[in-house]
């Protein structure tokens, strides 16, 4: 292990806010990203899911709507 | 049916002809979305688990292991996330024009949802180049900021991420998008080249290559072990994310297919 103490660690020899800005940032924007691609890919899967079982549901009230005329003549 | 659908139907393994695929042709199936989908959801914890391994290793040689430098002191441990990600913002842009061009010769579905999966991942990388590359600046050269020909062109290439993503999204037509996109991608490519030898073919205050495939590497074996490890780290990172984000555009695209129908509805029942 390099360093001696917490501090000395996260003063990087005087460079912590560069240093810390750096790694920091990469972590910031990485999470950021996997974070919205994740709730992108979920709201696609369930607007699609969605929309889906809404055109089976409006297929068997049509079918229903066809076949009562027949029944009640 | 468009003549794109009629050759990838083969592929999807109905017809009876999987016995007499040669290995090659067997990989080549996973250029149909209906195959790709499914490997890339399998595929994507394992590159996760890779990230985080690699990522770990890398940062502790980088933070905790490394020794100080004898000209930037500890300055010069923003190596650790600057150089893999520059490395990244060049390579993903290599892949994004590598689909693009087969895009454009093959007409292939999936391969302009390759580009535009990798686009933005691309994007954040060239940012993250351009960010951690002024924080350098600043305590090294005193300055955030220089208009020299290798911070310029990565400017460009965050421009031409930027650009692609744009205009792929301004055309509503899915397949008139990708091939639009794919030009830009192609055109643009010229740009790698130029940032890659820029610290050579002009005199910049960027410093030169401390990797290369030339000649031995200019740095202590450790802090180019950390270097590795943290830019293959972002690489595993790279492949997880744009998977996940193309399975988004897969689903999206191929919503009418029946294949997609078919696992939505299997989903929705569990």
């Amino acid at each position: 292990m390099y360093w001696n103490s917490l501090s000395d660690f996260l003063a990087m020899g005087g460079y912590g806010r560069y240093v810390w800005g750096s790694f920091g940032m990469t972590a910031l924007v990485m999470a950021l990203e996997t974070w919205l691609t994740l709730r992108r890919q979920r709201a696609v899967r369930q607007r699609l899911t969605r929309q889906l079982l809404a055109a089976a549901k409006e297929e068997t009230q049509e079918e229903h709507e066809k076949v009562r005329p027949e029944e009640t003549p | 049916m468009t003549a794109h659908e009629r050759r990838t139907i083969p592929f999807e393994g109905k017809n009876g002809n999987n016995a007499r695929m040669t290995s090659f042709t067997h990989l080549y199936k996973f250029s149909a979305p209906a195959a790709f989908y499914p490997l890339a959801g399998r595929l994507i914890p394992w590159f996760w688990g890779l990230a985080a391994l690699f990522g770990a290793i890398g940062l502790w040689l980088g933070l905790a292991v490394a020794p100080t430098d004898f000209q930037q002191g500890e300055g010069y441990r923003i190596i650790f996330v600057h150089v893999g990600a520059s490395w990244m913002s060049m390579f993903l842009y290599l892949i994004m024009a590598f689909w693009s061009a087969i895009g454009l010769a093959f007409n292939t579905r999936l391969s302009g949802m390759m580009a535009a999966a990798l686009a933005p991942t691309g994007a954040l990388f060239a940012f993250i180049s351009l960010w951690t590359g002024a924080l350098w600046g600043k305590p090294m050269w005193g300055t955030w900021w220089v208009w020299d020909a290798r911070l310029t062109s990565e400017l460009i290439l965050l421009f031409l991420y930027i650009g692609f993503i744009a205009l792929t999204r301004a055309i509503d037509d899915p397949r008139r998008a990708d091939r639009a996109g794919a030009v830009l991608a192609l055109v643009g490519v010229v740009n790698i080249p130029i940032i890659y030898f820029s610290v050579t073919w002009w005199n910049t205050l960027h410093q030169g290559a401390s990797v290369s495939l030339t000649k031995s590497p200019s740095m202590a074996a450790v802090m180019l072990w950390g270097m590795l490890f943290c830019a293959l780290a972002m690489w595993m990172y790279a492949i997880a994310v744009s998977l996940i984000r193309v399975r988004g555009i897969i689903l999206e695209r191929e919503r009418h297919a029946n294949w997609v129908k078919a696992l939505l509805l299997d989903r929705a029942k569990h």
